[in-house]
């Protein structure tokens, strides 16, 4: 626990090495040859297939700008992605906003447990009939379909990471007199944000899910809808487009998280670098 | 029998400390602990392990309420960790909060206090160079070492001017090095800012190097076995007064007290 230094440790020279061109390059590489080779291979096996159901990827690839970009299939793209920022937006405010409310009154924590843990595990496509029932058929429907599969795993991770915070912290708290609220901004939320940024991005996965699944029932717009629409139509490559759509979409939202992640919890990753608490 | 005057900033009387009181696994940890801190006094808390040491102190600091007895800071009964009261922990590592530097560590209390913004970066410096401890503003504590940690930790507990300062064991996850620095500089800051210490440890030799009087516990559940003078003086240094006949009277003195079946 306790270092045998009185130094200060040298951090500078450890990030300016990090940031070398040369050593980030590497780093793009290392991660992506995967990816890269079985796109690859799947252009490689595929360019000379005749199977209906399998068009070769060149012609989903030139299809797929024929389709999103030139024949303005990209309203689909934003509608999905509208309902997905509400829904999730929603979802994982109430995740974090419960989840503190739990962690704070006891009470309501025990008295919550089973009704949380019951609608955990329902898989929540199944809830979709009644959510058609409560809201009709418009994106209302969508938007709380998503926004109810995403408190969860947010909220349990925001109640698991408050409870996990050290005791000493608290005593902290006190002995500087904080106070409720100051407390709440300045310990409990930053204490418990590694595992918070753990259920949001849970949530995001769960979201993207429901989003699709929400838009292949009784919808008139979004990816899922287009997809579904084009089977339908046995218009096989236009629905592979979709799909590639949503792979494309599901990836670029997923980086894009662990970059705001990586930004908000720097302190977390460079001391968990450093070998610190 | 009340053990309060006039200019006790901290008055213990009849403290009794029973944890899970009223079910089977109650456990006294404290049975019957009296003494009075005076104001600028340095008062150590020592006795074997397991005697309730931290107990006690987090009764004192008004994190947790005695079981019987009372307890007052400057004349008033305590609910809560009153004002001017600052406290340091052992573990560095825990109590700072690693998300915010070490500038924003120290302000914490600050701005709980309402200290406006612009006074408060000012204040953090001073706090920080009073602990020898520059250009660390902007770094975060887990770039620090463990001395320097506790560096900061020290700082913010001044950095609001406490009236009393109690410290739970503060150098005992340090470097025997680091441990004599840290020593000296709480004696320095004592001085220079005129305020009173209790500091809780099980290290006698500190104790004694330290203190103006050492109140002794006994084994769980702690009563106050005997509280001792320590007429070291002002003038200490690591050296000299270590190594003086009076300093190893007292050393003898407390082992006896501390651990009676091998003196």
């Amino acid at each position: 626990m306790s270092r045998m230094t009185t130094s200060v440790i040298p951090t500078a020279g450890r990030r300016g090495a990090a940031r070398s061109p040369l050593r980030a390059a590497g780093r793009v590489a290392t991660s992506l040859w995967l990816p890269i080779a079985l796109l690859a291979a799947w252009w490689a096996v595929s360019v000379s297939s005749t199977s209906p159901f399998f068009p070769p990827l060149p012609t989903i690839v030139a299809e797929t700008w024929n389709q999103w970009v030139l024949h303005g299939a990209w309203t689909n793209a934003v509608a999905s992605l509208r309902n997905l920022a509400i829904g999730y937006a929603a979802g994982a405010l109430i995740g974090i906003v419960g989840g503190s409310l739990l962690w704070r009154l006891r009470l309501l924590r025990v008295a919550a447990n089973p009704i949380i843990y019951f609608l955990y595990v329902l898989p929540s496509p199944a809830l979709l009939p009644a959510m058609i029932a409560i809201f009709g058929i418009g994106e209302m429907r969508q938007i709380a379909l998503i926004a109810l599969g995403a408190i969860w795993p947010t909220l349990l991770n925001t109640l698991d990471g408050m409870r996990g915070i050290e005791t000493v912290k608290f005593d902290t708290a006190r002995a500087l007199r904080l106070g409720g609220w100051r407390t709440y901004w300045r310990l409990v939320l930053p204490g418990a944000g590694p595992q918070i940024a753990a259920g949001l991005r849970a949530s995001l996965t769960v979201s993207i899910v429901l989003m699709v699944v929400s838009e292949m029932v009784a919808a008139q717009s979004g990816i899922g809808y287009f997809i579904l629409q084009a089977q339908a139509e046995f218009a096989i490559t236009k629905m592979w487009t979709g799909i590639l759509v949503l792979a494309i979409i599901g990836t670029a939202l997923n980086y894009l998280f662990v970059f705001v992640e990586r930004l908000a919890l720097r302190w977390y990753y460079r001391s968990r670098a450093l070998g610190g608490s | 029998m009340t053990a309060t005057t006039t200019s006790a900033v901290l008055a213990v009387d009849g403290l009794r400390k029973i944890y899970d009181e009223g079910t089977d696994h109650a456990n006294m940890a404290i049975d019957d602990v009296t003494f009075d801190v005076r104001k600028g006094e340095f008062v150590c808390i020592v006795g074997p392990s397991g005697a309730g040491k931290t107990t006690l102190l987090r009764c004192i600091s008004g994190l947790a309420a005695p079981s019987a007895g009372t307890v007052a800071f400057e004349g008033r009964a305590l609910d809560s960790v009153p004002d001017e009261l600052g406290l340091v922990f052992q573990d560095y590592s825990r109590s700072l909060y690693p998300w915010l530097t070490n500038a924003r560590n120290v302000a914490l209390p600050l701005a709980a206090r309402g200290v406006p913004r612009s006074e408060r970066g000012e204040r953090v410096s001073a706090a920080l160079s009073s602990v020898g401890l520059g250009h660390v503003e902007r770094k975060y504590p887990w770039e620090l070492s463990g001395g320097m940690q506790q560096r900061v930790a020290i700082a913010r507990a001044l950095s609001y001017r406490p009236e009393l300062l109690l410290m739970d064991e503060p150098f005992a996850s340090v470097d025997a090095q680091t441990r004599f620095d840290l020593e000296d500089l709480t004696l320095r800051v004592r001085r220079e800012l005129g305020i009173t210490v209790v500091l809780v440890t099980h290290d006698i030799d500190e104790a004694i190097y330290l203190s103006d009087r050492i109140v002794v516990l006994s084994k769980n559940p702690s009563v106050v076995k005997e509280i001792v003078e320590v007429p070291l003086g002002d003038d200490r240094t690591q050296i000299a007064t270590r190594a003086s006949d009076e300093f190893l009277r007292l050393r003898t003195r407390l082992m006896s007290l501390v651990m009676p079946g091998e003196a």
